[in-house]
């Protein structure tokens, strides 16, 4: 292979990329040598089992992601913004929507989702740690390289260009030569391998390590909603693992599954990626859910409402996810039949999500409202979701979707189920539980304006769109005709908003990181009702020095009222902690160098990675390092400094 | 995690750490459990679409499958006597056991890359049909997790060797166990839903 063709060459906008990767790259190396901070990153933060680090490290990911995602977009709205833009080609554009719809759900969505689980639910819960410390850093690294793999498509090799749901045959070897699909395979099969053992890990945390005396039926919703997502996680990734592993197969052994040779059934891939895919988006949006229940209920200053109900909605939703798949593509060909029975079964979701509005409804009530900005995310999410759920339920009629789909309706639709449930829950959850991570808050006042940014900015780029939709215009086209030209004029105005809303939302995190005030209490925003905020600020890395007992719902509400707190000298023990270890970070180094290889189908060069992999994980099971004890005397210390009990 | 001791209950359990691993695994098999339906599912949709090539009428052979059937379950008898000997505190017992049981997995992939190489020679590969794809993939997931699962139990051993049964030792042997059926079980819908199905249509 020529250098020539491993390099993407002939793109002004991708030398650009090429010249920003380098400069960043030997920025942070320059300030990490200048400032001597190799063993500081490798020691507190690389080698880390810590989940509230490795939660802090999924999240600055995903904001990373969610930078280059929304790159892709303001690139995609320059190009519709006017009739005969020139500014992306066809091929170009095709490349950018499949990175950015891959990169917003895969990359960005997912991942700052499970950050926000890694710091909260142990917290919530009252555990020490992750039931399984290890394996966790393991699945941030594979979700790391996997992103990173993915990333790198566009400087080396080429990007997808098959859109994020890489329909075969169009996703095949005959219509798609080269890596850049392989790069999608692969970077996604690394990344879900990860978000797989998460999902485990997390479910065992949630049933085998909550504070003694705390009953299911009386655990934080946040948590509910994160161990149902396990589930779904669980029964619906190793469906995507097989689809990917098979199209990989398929392209690069010659295997006849997808394609139209050897009468395989590219059908078939549309099965199996609506098979996850639409759990999926509920993997997405049920701890979104969980989130604003948690935020609307502290700041409503009540008790959640209907909170049996809530729990019972997401189980609900949960199972019916796996049962409405065919409704992403009832146009083609399943009959009337079929198509009737998805028609049915998507609108039944209709019923428990419509349980969970009126319930935020129900908490907000007559209640005391402080609309601080944590709030105002989750109280701009209710009215924004239902504009985008009512629109479901018209897409999922099945002879009307023969009418919405694939135009700029459904465009319009999914952004305002992922935006305002996804993204603002992401916003909402990190500002709320922002002090917890770094012992400081987000400055209020330029979280509104980043908030107002974004809110109207969003409105005005995806409202129009539904509108376009209905007059016509596809998805997934690069023109846009003159007749759309006020539309979609006006959406790219909101794209921009909304980017500027993102700008400010970044600056706020320098911004507070040199003049926030820091904390001196657990409960930041004093209207704790959970766990999480019983511990002192920063919170310890054993979490609790004792674990709390008889636990009702919003324990801390009732610690609280008795005066209670999670630190009780008389009851101090040692506390076993697991050891910091360099063998995650490396063996996912290892197993993506072998991934990158069998992007390019170097088959042995594949294999030697692959054995590299296998060597570490040997490694592994030699290992009996069994951590270390955090003595009393210690934890005293500790925590007579972060309660600020010095002189006792 | 703490480790802390728990009273009763076999040498794996007593640890917190151990019975949380445990848990951990049965979940996973859960996982593992949706990978084979999907995969099996997948077979089922290709079956029959065979192309231009060979059907599986043609080469499917009754003796090979039912002595790798013979041979697995088998091996996983043979692990069950292994555990029964760890509960008995046996290292030695335990040990030759779980050597039988590594060699009759061993026979079993054998007996499968034999299979897979006169099937290749009568012209069925993967690349042959969307149904030899299918079945390739299908048999082949499975043999791949006996390998890794030989792989796995071997550095056990060694580890038994050296430390004999403890807590940790107890637990690995466990869970090796309970994929080694998982393994088993997987096999005897292979065994009737791609075999005996296949030889009659
Ligand atoms: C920040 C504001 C955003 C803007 C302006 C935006 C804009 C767009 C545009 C213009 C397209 C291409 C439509 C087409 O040509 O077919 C698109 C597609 C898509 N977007 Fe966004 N988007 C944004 C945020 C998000 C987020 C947060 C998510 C997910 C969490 C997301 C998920 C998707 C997906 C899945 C697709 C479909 C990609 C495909 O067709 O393969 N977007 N978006
Ligand atoms: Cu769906």
């Amino acid at each position: 292979m020529e250098l020539d063709e491993f390099f993407v060459t002939g793109e002004p906008l991708i030398y650009g990329g090429m010249v920003a990767i380098v400069l960043v790259s030997s920025a942070i190396i320059f300030i990490l040598t200048y400032f001597k901070k190799w063993t500081w990153l490798w020691r507190d933060w690389l080698t880390t089992v810590d989940h509230k680090k490795i939660g802090i490290m999924y999240i600055l990911s995903a904001l990373a992601m969610l930078f280059r995602g929304g790159m892709d977009a303001l690139m995609m709205r320059v190009q519709l913004a006017f009739p005969d833009m020139n500014f992306l080609a066809a091929q170009h554009y095709d490349e950018v929507f499949t990175t950015h719809g891959t990169v917003m759900i895969i990359f960005m969505a997912m991942p700052f989702l499970i950050g926000l689980m890694n710091i909260v639910v142990p917290l919530q819960i009252g555990a020490r740690d992750f039931a399984f410390p290890y394996l966790n850093a393991l699945s941030f690294w594979a979700f790391f390289f996997g992103a990173m793999l993915f990333n790198i498509s566009f400087v080396i090799g080429g990007s997808p260009d098959a859109g994020w749901t890489s329909y075969t045959p169009l996703a095949g070897a005959a219509m798609s030569p080269g890596p850049g699909q392989n790069f999608y395979l692969l970077g996604l099969q690394l990344a879900g391998i990860g978000t797989l053992a998460t999902g485990i890990n997390l479910m065992v945390t949630i049933l085998k390590l909550r504070a003694p005396g705390m009953k299911l039926f009386k655990m934080p919703i946040f948590s509910w909603s994160t161990l149902i997502t396990c589930f779904i996680i669980i029964f619906a990734f190793p469906i995507l693992t097989v689809a990917l592993a098979l199209l990989t197969i398929d392209r690069v052994f010659g295997s006849q599954f997808f394609t139209l040779t050897g009468e395989g059934l590219p059908m078939m891939w549309a099965n199996l990626f609506w098979l996850w895919g639409h759990p999926e988006v509920y993997i997405v949006v049920l701890p979104a859910f969980g989130i604003f229940s948690e935020i609307i209920a502290a700041f409503a200053k009540k008790r959640l409402f209907g909170y049996t109900a809530m729990v019972w909605s997401i189980i609900i939703i949960a199972g019916l996810s796996f049962l409405v798949w065919v409704h992403h593509f009832f146009t083609m060909g399943a009959g009337a039949f079929v198509n009737s029975v998805f028609s049915i079964s998507t609108m039944l979701i209709a019923v428990p999500t419509g349980v969970k509005i009126f319930n935020w409804l129900g908490t907000l009530h007559k209640s005391k409202i402080e609309f601080t900005t944590p709030m105002l995310w989750s109280l701009a999410f209710i009215p924004s979701f239902v504009m985008g759920g009512v629109t479901g339920v018209m897409l999922g009629m099945a002879a009307a979707d023969f009418q919405f789909h694939n135009s700029y309706f459904l465009v319009a639709h999914f952004h305002y189920v992922l935006i305002a449930g996804t993204v603002f829950a992401c916003f909402a959850g990190l500002i709320y539980w922002y002090p917890k991570m770094f012992n400081h808050k987000l400055n209020e006042r330029l979280g509104k304006w980043s908030f107002w940014f974004f809110l109207i900015g969003f409105h005005v780029c995806f409202f129009p769109q539904y509108f376009i939709g209905l007059d016509g215009m596809p998805r997934r086209i690069f023109y846009s005709a003159p007749e759309w030209f006020t539309l979609n004029f006006i959406s790219t105005v909101g794209a921009f908003g909304m980017g500027v809303g993102f700008a400010i939302f970044v600056y706020n995190i320098y911004y507070s990181l040199r003049y926030s005030e820091r904390e001196t209490d657990g409960d930041s925003w004093g209207v704790g009702r959970t766990l999480e905020w019983a511990t002192p600020t920063p919170v310890p890395h054993y979490n609790f020095a004792t674990l709390p007992e008889h636990l009702g719902y919003d324990a801390f509400m009732d610690m609280k009222e008795n005066g209670e707190t999670t630190y009780d000298k008389k009851k101090l023990k040692h506390i076993h902690m697991p050891s910091n270890s360099g063998k995650p970070i490396i063996m996912m180094a290892i197993l993506s160098f072998a991934s990158f290889a069998l992007v390019f189908e170097w088959v042995t060069l594949a294999a030697i990675g692959l054995f590299g992999g296998i060597i570490m994980m040997i490694i592994r099971s030699f290992d009996y390092d069994e951590g270390y004890h955090v003595e009393v005397d210690e934890i005293n210390e500790i925590e007579r400094t972060a309660r600020g009990l010095n002189n006792e | 995690m703490s480790e802390q001791e728990l009273k009763s209950g076999p040498l794996e359990y007593q640890t917190e750490d151990g019975q949380l691993k445990i848990i951990g695994f049965w979940i996973f098999l859960a996982a593992e459990l949706a990978l084979f339906a999907t995969l099996f599912a997948t077979y089922a949709v290709l079956f029959g679409r065979t192309a231009d090539g060979p059907t599986p009428g043609e080469l499917f052979e009754a003796k090979s499958a039912l002595i790798m059937t013979f041979l697995l379950l088998t091996s996983s008898f043979t692990c069950g006597i292994a555990i029964h000997e760890m509960r008995r505190g046996s290292k030695k017992g335990l040990i030759t056991w779980l050597i039988i049981t590594l060699i009759l997995g061993l026979a079993f992939l054998g007996f499968e890359v034999d299979e897979f190489i006169t099937y290749v020679h009568e012209g069925a590969t993967i690349q042959t049909s969307a149904f030899w794809s299918g079945f390739f993939i299908l048999t082949g997931t499975h043999g791949l997790h006996v390998t890794l699962g030989v792989g796995w139990a071997t550095m056990i051993l060694i580890q038994l060797f050296r430390r004999g049964i403890t807590k940790v030792t107890s637990r690995k042997i466990f869970v090796v166990g309970l994929y080694w059926h998982f393994l088993d079980v997987v096999w005897i819908f292979i065994f009737t839903s791609v075999y005996l199905i296949g030889m009659v249509m």
